[in-house]
């Protein structure tokens, strides 16, 4: 039988809060800022309106929508219709698990404070929608190597700059 | 602010979110960041060089800005800047801004290909790996065209390290989905196949994503994978849970990993090689297996993983469709999932069992959940799930069990999502006229429609029970008696109106003994609903006015009041006035008899396929309908389903130019044949404006016959595919051009056409070969393709050669056989002679056999027609019979021709 297989490419990832507030957006197809925004809005009101108790995903436009609510957050992925609902569900469990073990429990505010943290945490583990690396330690070792370089640089910053202010 | 701030804490940037978080209104923000805006452009502008600290501040305020909602218009050039920092995080928050913020500003775009390709030439595994991000986050056009050919280098060069393996295979897949022209296939491809095999569990997994999406492009190219992919699923799926340490997800071995490689099976067909495909069918097994054991964990990650594996499987088996034993036992485990207590599960369940409701195997097994699926339809809170138990009915349905799930779909549709009623009702109605076996079941059933929502039932549902009445006469008495009855409702649907008006127009009279549905009784019923009606519904019950006359002369004098009234004859829609208008003069002018012809009783709607499975395709989109639905409408093609698709307007009445569609045909052609000379030229005079219309062409159930006297046209068309000739011929030598038309977005795939000449036709009575190279075997949906083929006619011949073309659909094998129309006449030669050397030949062909002659009734209206050499045509106009005599120096001619020519009038 022929058909045409997606390789679990995901569309899009959304991060929300329960007020609606975006934080974090990923795209993996190209679409105009005008059209994220309306998908955005729509997705948001129709994820929020759901019971606790409902089904994760949901058929929206051509797309399925995959999501689950940590705490304030919910996350919140679009994928084809072939797809596969439940290794996308755990998708969103890994990252989750990578974002707690980085930022040690990990609540809305270090995501709102982090959010470039976050950004690179997922580009680690998702690449171009797919998954690129599905281990913990490895997607954390690279992410901490990252922080290496940058402290061993903070520190010769710091000796320079102590009397600087830097609050602008 | 958060306790913890690791790596670089820029305070600064910091310090603004929470400024920006202390707002208490949407003004105090936009103040705020228009200050912050204006802070950091004065800054770019600075006359002091920023250093790349405060770049990187900046830069990451602006992105903050600029994903809080707000646009930004500037600080880009500060942004490349960073790509060609030393400092990780400065060259990282760069690569963020613009992996975010892209455009297709070409002088940046320039100097950020740039940075990259010095990054990637770097050596640096850490920057190169940034770089790939960026490359496969933006995934443009131009940057395609920089390193499409850079790239797979990256990937199979012997030196690279994993991670960076890894960023560049997914980087590639991105590209090739963007640009698949500028992504060349070479030297690298089989190395890539083998990374498959990789050490490295992470590479295999980002690999695999780009190998799937090559093969499904390439198949022949990358089929060395199946093996390699059945080896690697089969030592993780037999691996303890421990082995794969970090791979392990939740003591389920490498989930994703295995996802993949099914998936990347789903790909091709069933391995060929025994071994492989024996152990594909032992991992298969094992999953299945698993599935029964108690779990490892409680966490529902352990069994989101598990079953993740489980229903990827499934989606393999069904895919091969052809081990029963495995289809079955996918069937039993869904059934234990219908019940379980997750939803999650019960969704995808009902989901996974829709397709294999569609595999002769397994479509019994699907069956005997049938009171799950109804009690799930009944008792799911979720409105997704409840959709999905509706979906999974309707793949289920047969005739078995038709009349339980129409009546489980009917009562559902009373409380009904309004979101998902029209689809319901087109399924209702698409299940009721396919498994019909007493068709007052199904008028009862489509009237319950209409009844229950009947807003949501769209033209073509009541075009077609009409349509259906209209064909089957056992059951017009029963749908008149039964529309009658729903009329009585004070408040019926207008839908219900637009039925009930058609049909006792038709059909009032098989009613019209009972004195509770006297001619006069039925009239009034009708009318009491007119002044609640829209003007198409109005225009309707006009014409079945002007039928009442006919069939009831004693309603006339009653209608003709009605008509006459201004309401009516001054009505300010001109529809309107018009048919009061032509109505009242028909009704007062014209004789009995042409009244009796005018308004004749419908002619059966030529047989076609469904309106209604049309439009419910169209709506879903290929694949919606399952594989079963496509095949039983062909094989039950001869009942109702006839083969071309006109779509629905024209399914639905021969001639309905107008939105206030004349249903009665009036204006149009009246019944073929049904309009003798002598009432012409008063039919002409009362609608001068309607001249008779050419009835439609009959259904091209048979394409063949049409070419006997033609060479050009469709010989065949469906709602997938049009198949269209053109033909010539000179003496005993013909060159035919077929053209096959994909009438669908989708591609068809294995494309294959074969010309075969059964029996005696072969080779020695007829040398047909196709000359050209067999057509491409993939065609774009949209696209036509061309084929050539020569024939040579050695002898005379009777029978067609076979054209037999076969493709996938949407998955689905489609398999067709026409007739091609080949036939002796194309090889004749005209001859000019006189009449007199006419009759002489024609005495001369003397002996019996060589004479054949038919006696037929004309299929369309006579027409004098002259027929040239040995034919002679005895017209009998009363009768409207034809005789047809033939003469040829060969019997087997005559006989051949008179066949053919027979079906030309």
């Amino acid at each position: 039988m022929f058909s045409l297989i997606s390789s679990f490419q995901m569309q899009f990832m959304l991060l929300f809060s329960r007020q609606g507030k975006l934080r974090l957006q990923k795209w993996y197809v190209p679409l105009s800022d005008k059209e994220k925004k309306k998908i955005t809005r729509e997705l948001v009101q129709t994820v929020l309106a759901r019971k606790p108790k409902m089904c994760s995903f949901l058929e929206w436009r051509d797309l399925k929508i995959v999501y689950k609510r940590y705490a304030s957050l919910y996350f919140c992925c679009a994928i084809e219709d072939q797809d596969n609902e439940l290794i996308t569900l755990e998708i969103i469990h890994r990252y989750v698990e990578l974002l707690d073990k980085y930022f040690g429990s990990v609540c809305e505010l270090d995501i709102i404070f982090n959010f470039e943290k976050a950004y690179f945490i997922l580009d680690e583990f998702l690449l171009g929608g797919e998954a690129q690396e599905t281990s913990k330690k490895n997607v954390l070792k690279a992410i901490e190597q990252a922080d290496l370089l940058q402290e061993s640089f903070d520190e010769q910053l710091h000796s320079v700059l102590t009397t600087v202010t830097d609050t602008l | 602010m958060p306790a913890v701030s690791k790596g670089d804490g820029m305070r600064g940037l910091a310090v603004f979110i929470s400024d920006i978080r202390n707002c208490k209104s949407k003004e105090a923000e936009i103040k705020r960041i228009n200050k912050e805006l204006a802070n950091i452009r004065s800054k770019f502008k600075g006359d002091k060089a920023l250093d790349g600290y405060s770049k990187k501040k900046y830069v990451c305020k602006l992105l903050f800005i600029f994903l809080l909602g707000h646009d930004i218009d500037f600080g880009h050039m500060e942004a490349v800047n960073l790509l060609s920092s030393n400092k990780y995080t400065e060259k990282q928050i760069g690569y963020l801004f613009i992996s975010v913020l892209v455009n297709s500003n070409s002088e940046l775009i320039r100097l950020i290909n740039n940075a990259i390709k010095n990054d990637l030439s770097s050596r640096n595994p850490t920057f190169m790996c940034l770089a790939l991000h960026c490359i496969a986050n933006v995934g443009s056009r131009e940057m395609a065209e920089a390193f499409a050919s850079e790239i797979p280098r990256i990937l199979v060069a012997g030196d690279t390290m994993d991670s960076v393996k890894q960023s560049a295979a997914l980087c590639l897949l991105r590209l090739y989905k963007t640009s698949p022209d500028l992504v060349l296939m070479g030297e690298w491809t089989s190395r890539v196949v083998h990374l498959l095999n990789d050490q490295h569990m992470g590479v295999v997994t980002a690999a695999i994503s780009l190998i799937t999406c090559l093969s499904q492009k390439n198949p022949d190219e990358f089929k060395t994978c199946v093996s390699l992919a059945v080896s690697r699923l089969s030592r993780i799926v037999s691996s303890a849970s421990t082995d794969l340490q970090d791979y392990t997800y939740y003591f389920v071995p490498a989930p994703w990993l295995s996802c993949k490689l099914l998936r990347l099976l789903q790909c091709y067909p069933p391995p060929e090689d025994g071994a492989v495909k024996g152990r594909l069918v032992e991992c298969l097994e094992t999953i299945l297996n698993k599935a029964q054991e108690p779990p490892k964990s409680k966490k529902v990650q352990h069994s989101n993983a598990k079953n993740a594996i489980l229903f990827e499987a499934i989606s393999l088996i069904i895919h091969y469709d052809s081990e029963p034993n495995l289809l079955v036992r996918a069937c039993n485990q869904l059934g234990q999932f219908l019940q379980h207590r997750e939803t999650n599960l019960r969704y995808l369940a009902l989901e996974s069992m829709c397709t294999l409701a569609s595999s002769e195997f397994s479509h019994e097994a699907v069956k005997t959940h049938i009171e799950t699926v109804i009690n799930a339809l009944k008792t799911e809170r979720d409105v997704s799930v409840r959709q999905r138990a509706a979906d999974l009915l309707y793949a289920m349905c047969d005739r078995s069990n038709a009349k339980q799930i129409v009546a489980e779909m009917l009562s559902y549709l009373e409380t009904a999502d309004y979101s998902i009623r029209e689809e319901m009702v087109l399924k209702v109605a698409i299940l009721a006229e396919k498994y019909a076996v007493d068709y007052s079941w199904y008028v009862d059933t489509i009237l319950n429609l209409i009844r229950i929502a009947g807003d949501y039932v769209s033209e073509e549902v009541w075009y077609r029970v009409i349509q259906i009445v209209i064909n089957r006469d056992d059951v017009q008495g029963y749908a008149a008696k039964t529309v009658f009855e729903a009329l009585q409702a004070p408040a019926c649907h207008e839908n219900m109106v637009k039925v009930g008006g058609y049909i006792l127009g038709e059909f009032g009279n098989l009613i019209a003994g009972d004195p509770r549905s006297s001619p006069l009784v039925q009239f009034n019923l009708l009318h009491s609903k007119f002044h609640l009606c829209s003007v198409p519904t109005r225009a309707l019950l006009l014409s079945a006015y002007i039928k009442f006359i006919n069939l009831f002369p004693e309603t006339k004098a009653t209608i003709q009041e009605v008509l006459r009234c201004d309401s009516q004859i001054r009505n300010s829609d001109v529809e309107l006035q018009q048919r009061a208008v032509e109505y009242l003069k028909l009704s007062s002018i014209a004789s009995t008899d042409v009244l009796a012809t005018v308004l004749e009783e419908m002619p059966p709607f030529p047989e076609r396929e469904s309106s209604i499975l049309a439009k419910l395709k169209k709506k879903k989109g290929p694949g919606a309908v399952s594989v079963t639905e496509l095949e039983d409408s062909k094989r039950e093609g001869g009942e109702l389903n006839g083969g071309g698709d006109r779509g629905p307007d024209t399914a639905a009445m021969a001639s309905t130019p107008s939105p206030s569609a004349d249903l009665l045909g009036i204006r149009s052609a009246a019944p073929v044949g049904a309009a003798p000379a002598s009432a012409g030229s008063l039919l002409v005079d009362v609608f001068s404006e309607a001249g008779p219309i050419a009835p439609s062409a009959a259904v091209n159930d048979d394409g063949f016959l049409r070419f006997v006297c033609k060479n050009n046209g469709v010989l065949f068309e469906n709602q997938l595919l049009q198949i269209g000739i053109k033909s010539e011929y000179r003496q005993n030598l013909g060159r035919m051009y077929l053209f096959y038309g994909n009438k669908t977005s989708v591609q068809f795939a294995s494309f294959t056409t074969t010309v075969s000449c059964p029996g005696e036709l072969q080779s020695h009575i007829l040398s047909m070969h196709l000359c050209t190279k067999p057509v491409e075997p993939l065609v774009e949906g949209g696209a036509q393709i061309q084929q050539v083929l020569n024939i040579e006619c050695l002898t005379d011949f009777s029978d067609a050669p076979l054209l037999n073309i076969k493709f996938r659909y949407g998955g689905a094998l489609q398999n067709l056989t026409l007739k091609l129309p080949v036939t002796i006449n194309k090889f004749f030669q005209p001859t000019e002679m006189t009449s007199s050397d006419f009759f002489q030949r024609w005495k001369q062909l003397s002996q019996p056999q060589q004479e054949a002659q038919k006696i037929f009734k004309a299929n369309h209206s006579m027409d004098t027609e002259v027929l040239k050499a040995k034919v002679r045509q005895n017209v009998t106009p009363h009768s409207i019979m034809y005789r047809l005599t033939l003469r040829c120096s060969k019997d087997s001619v005559s006989r051949r021709l008179c066949e053919l020519l027979a079906e030309q009038f």
